[in-house]
């Protein structure tokens, strides 16, 4: 199989690559850009622990070849944060409780900000919808739940 | 102590910096490893030849049985397990050949180059075929007090039946992982996601032929284990360990997740069979319950977890009369083994059941029959094993309980819904749980720690216990700074290391908190006499003409001071470079075994448990007579964390362990085909809940006044116990079956109660009715 050149954004970065054209957006991460934080979790689309943003839409990152993000943007859990500053979906993570094992996190912090970019105040029912995609076996989901409808809006102190 | 902080990685899960197995590279020479399993559920392996597969392009090793250096097996308690099957294989997914390559893609074409031939075997596949075949695991287990059957012949009322529980997949979302580096000479260092890492490293030094000093079992965190991965991490780290050990690389082993859930074994399924008596108030006087459970293809944990549905088929009711007998049986599935609960579920889905029974019958509200048969304050609060059930909550849980949670008003509101809706129809239940604490094997109550001061004021804590989403380590780190009396950001929790903290046990029984933090409280009270000493003699050398004793030395808001004389202080971090100067020893361990626990296992009397968690939990669901679909509206839960140590944690985990339980009870269904291949192996087909599935209002609260004579700081478990609170929606929808009949047919039912079971009973019912109208019509 004939290796492809991609060009793509991660993460704010630009970056270029020659890699297998059927490697899954979810190995490239980590085994090309050493982004770990994106989890195996099932591979077949179901669990949400691969979620990442591809032009600011929330996808399972298993599913996705990568010749699919070709001139695209991805955003993963590294680039939420602005350096030392977390992202306000992180701060009430934190302040909520949200995090048990901490292995569906990322791809729950993804989707929800894929939830807030675009419905800032959602509802209950919104909050649970936007993440149901993402399995979650500690937690009962409440906590994660509450830590979106809750996340302080940027710039919001 | 006693306050909200976050769990002690959090930072690092948010921004994904957290380190799983998975996430490790250890160097350039890495390989990946993968597991060649039977395709059988019981068959004769004929011939296999591995040359092939050996000179495919980047495989550096392919193992079968016959490369084991050491013993080929792995059971923890019975050594009925091998590492790799040889001669034959007895479920399907049961690991036969090893593959060692540079890449994942590598071993799976390398699989495929392997030539093996099974001759194949009939299999034992459901419980009544084994029970058709008398496949016993072991001998049959009785317990029992007073006379049942004497007692059944003499009450108003008996009621006999049968209830099925399912099985349940753990669904973990990190899935299994081993990375194993092999160091000189015999070393080898296990990075895995063991609930049991001295388990982990006896069973990798046996399979190596090595001795425990020589290899290392490290655990940082687990991406989630629920019991999963308290026997069963152990395989994937021997696997590892093997092909590290036959390559002299390091090799990562990760389990795909169908492969995990086709390879690994699963909550036990049980057939109960039940004979209860009880007087015209519905006290119950006998209850005779058969316990069967399906073991799978090996021991592994199968008897102490069928032990502990033996200790919980009462629940939270008095019995007088009572009679168990538990029989353990061997099939072709994988090795079914502990799942949060360990058997307790199943024994009180069989009581809650019982007790469901007896309330239709006499056609009284549930709860109120419940309340009527609890274990007494003051009498008929002895268990039927001879336990007293002290500081029992129940009386109180069940006042707070039915009040918070309107259950009088609400049960008249589905009365009214359900007599004005024919195609829905809402259910209520209260159920309580009352779960015993400690491990059965009373030896395995013991843990140990090692705790290290610097001289900069820092203080690592290494204890024995796992972190796996729990909380436990954020916990060891609250009870550690509050000990010292020191800030909580002064305190790290190290990664579980066989080579820091030896012999230890599982984390398991929802002992994790209770032995683990006693045993960091007891190495650092050591280190304080130490350095209350120290402390002692440096104010006294200032000062002779006051005398400050040791005994003075208070630990408080990072300063060490004279509680007689104040000014007599010093700031920590100071002390303990004073500490280093003046030689003290600023590392010690800590050890702590659970007192006053003990138990006749051959009489099946005693106390094998420290304490009792209790909780109760009030459902409301809406059924949907004609596709039996269930919405929960709403759950309200109460629960007796003690003098909770961390309330946000414990009330995560209440809530976790609750959904958790409600999957177990409604759509986690895990089928096997004829042939004994997993039907439901991946999360596509195997449906645990979503943030969709919980309760449409969802309210959970801690007991509050509620301190714990019994453990640390007042604390109690959470763990196990919320998850047997699912039971509560469960009874909710047969309540709301039942409502199709107008409750006047017992329903059939069973666990998990799906959309199918659902329906399959309502059809029953609507039968039912039919053939009474239409006898009646004739009459």
């Amino acid at each position: 199989m004939k290796n492809v050149l991609i060009k793509t954004t991660i993460n704010g970065k630009q970056v270029e690559l020659d890699v297998r054209p059927n490697m899954t957006l979810l190995d490239f991460l980590r085994d090309e850009m050493g982004l770990t934080g994106t989890k195996r979790g099932c591979e077949v689309g179901e669990c949400g622990a691969c979620t990442v943003l591809l032009n600011g839409q929330a996808v399972n990152s298993c599913l996705i070849l990568v010749p699919q993000i070709d001139g695209q943007e991805i955003l993963t859990v590294e680039g939420l944060a602005q350096g030392e500053k977390l992202h306000p979906l992180q701060e009430s993570f934190l302040d909520h409780d949200a995090v048990h094992c901490g292995f569906c996190t990322p791809g729950m912090l993804i989707s929800a900000k894929a939830l807030l970019d675009h419905t800032p105040d959602p509802s209950e029912e919104e909050t649970r919808v936007a993440i149901s995609g993402n399995l979650c076996r500690c937690s009962g989901y409440q906590q994660i739940v509450d830590a979106i409808r809750e996340t302080k809006h940027v710039g919001e102190s | 102590m006693h306050q909200q902080i976050p769990h002690e990685s959090a930072a690092l899960h948010v921004t994904g910096e957290a380190l799983y197995i998975d996430d490790l590279s250890s160097s350039p020479s890495l390989l990946v490893g993968r597991v060649v399993s039977s395709p059988h559920a019981h068959a004769r392996i004929a011939s296999y030849d591995l040359t092939k597969a050996m000179k495919a392009p980047g495989v550096v090793a392919v193992l079968c049985a016959k490369d084991i250096p050491g013993h080929n097996q792995m059971g923890p308690v019975v050594k009925d397990e091998p590492c790799l099957a040889s001669g034959e294989v007895s479920f399907v997914g049961q690991a036969v050949f090893l593959i060692a390559a540079k890449t994942d893609a590598q071993c799976r074409a390398a699989e495929k180059l392997i030539d093996v031939s099974y001759e194949p075997l009939h299999p034992i596949l459901t419980i009544d075929e084994a029970v058709a075949s008398n496949n016993l695991l072991g001998p049959a287990r009785t317990m029992q007090r007073g006379d049942a059957d004497t007692a059944l012949r003499s009450v108003a009322h008996v009621i006999k039946g049968e209830l099925r529980t399912g099985a349940a997949e753990h669904w973990y979302l990190e899935s299994q992982a081993s990375l194993s580096v092999p160091g000189e000479g015999d070393e080898m260092a296990v990075y895995c996601g063991s609930q049991h890492p001295s388990e982990t490293q006896t069973l990798v030094a046996e399979v190596l032929g090595v001795r425990k000093k020589d290899v290392v079992v490290e655990v940082r965190r687990i991406g989630g284990a629920f019991g999963g991965k308290e026997t069963q991490g152990n395989h994937v780290a021997c696997w590892s360990a093997l092909l590290a050990h036959a390559t002299g690389c390091p090799v990562k082993v990760r389990l795909f997740r169908d492969d995990d859930m086709i390879m690994t074994g699963k909550r036990h399924r049980f057939l109960t069979r039940y004979e209860a008596g009880f007087d015209n108030e519905g006290i119950l006087q006998a209850v005779k319950i058969e316990l069967n459970s399906d073991a799978g293809a090996a021991t592994d944990l199968s008897f102490a977890i069928m032990e502990r549905a033996m200790f919980h088929c009462d629940n939270a009711y008095f019995v007088p009369h009572m009679h168990v007998v538990a029989r353990v049986w061997k099939t072709n599935l994988p090795s079914n083994t502990a799942f949060r609960g360990f058997g307790g579920p199943q024994g009180m889905a069989a009581m809650e059941s019982i007790i469901d029974r007896v309330a239709r019958f006499l056609h009284k509200d549930t709860s109120e029959i419940r309340h009527k048969n609890f274990y007494g304050l003051n009498s008929n609060n002895t268990t039927h094993y001879g336990q007293t059930v002290e500081e029992n909550r129940l009386p109180r849980l069940f006042d707070e309980l039915m009040e918070s949670s309107e259950y009088y008003s609400r049960r008249v509101t589905v009365q009214a819904y359900n007599a004005a809706n024919e195609f829905t129809k809402k259910g209520l239940a209260l159920t309580p749980v009352k779960f015993g604490i400690s491990f059965t094997t009373t030896f395995l109550n013991q843990a140990g720690a090692l705790v290290s001061i610097y001289n900069d004021g820092t203080v690592l804590v290494n204890h024995g216990g796992i972190e796996m989403g729990q909380g436990l380590h954020t916990k060891m780190q609250q009870i550690a700074a509050a000990e010292l009396g020191i800030s909580i950001d002064r305190v790290r929790v190290n990664a579980t290391n066989t080579s820091k903290v030896p012999n230890t046990s599982a984390t398991a029984a929802s002992s994790g908190t209770d032995m683990n933090g006693a045993a960091v409280k007891n190495a650092i009270e050591t280190l304080k006499l130490r350095i209350a000493e120290c402390v002692a003699g440096m104010f006294n050398e200032k000062n002779p003409s006051l005398k400050t004793s040791k005994d003075d030395i208070r630990f408080e808001s990072d300063v060490i001071f004279d509680s007689k004389h104040s000014e007599r202080k010093i700031d920590f971090a100071e002390a303990m470079a004073q500490m280093v100067l003046r030689q003290v020893s600023l590392s010690s361990t800590g050890y702590f075994r659970t007192p006053g626990i003990g138990w006749d296992r051959e009489k099946g009397v005693g106390t094998p448990f420290r304490y009792f968690a209790f909780g109760m939990a009030v459902s409301e669901v809406l059924v949907d007579t004609l596709t039996g679909a269930t919405t929960l509206l709403r759950t309200d839960i109460l629960h007796d964390a003690g003098d909770s140590i961390n309330p946000a944690i414990d009330i995560g985990q209440i809530e976790g362990g609750y959904v958790q339980g409600v999957g177990w009870c409604t759509t986690e269904e895990i089928k096997w085909d004829d042939a004994g291949n997993l039907m439901t192996h991946s999360p596509d087909t195997y449906k645990i809940p979503t943030a969709r599935d919980i309760p449409a209002d969802f309210r959970v609260k801690l007991l509050e006044n509620a301190t714990n004579p019994n453990a640390i700081h007042g604390s109690k478990t959470v763990a196990e116990p919320p998850l047997m609170l699912g039971l509560s929606t469960w009874l909710a929808i047969k309540d709301a079956v039942s409502a199709v009949a107008n409750h006047q047919i017992e329903p059939e039912f069973s666990l998990p109660a799906t959309n199918e079971v659902i329906l399959l009973s309502i059809d029953n019912l609507r039968g039912q009715m039919k053939a009474r109208a239409s006898k009646q019509v004739s009459a």
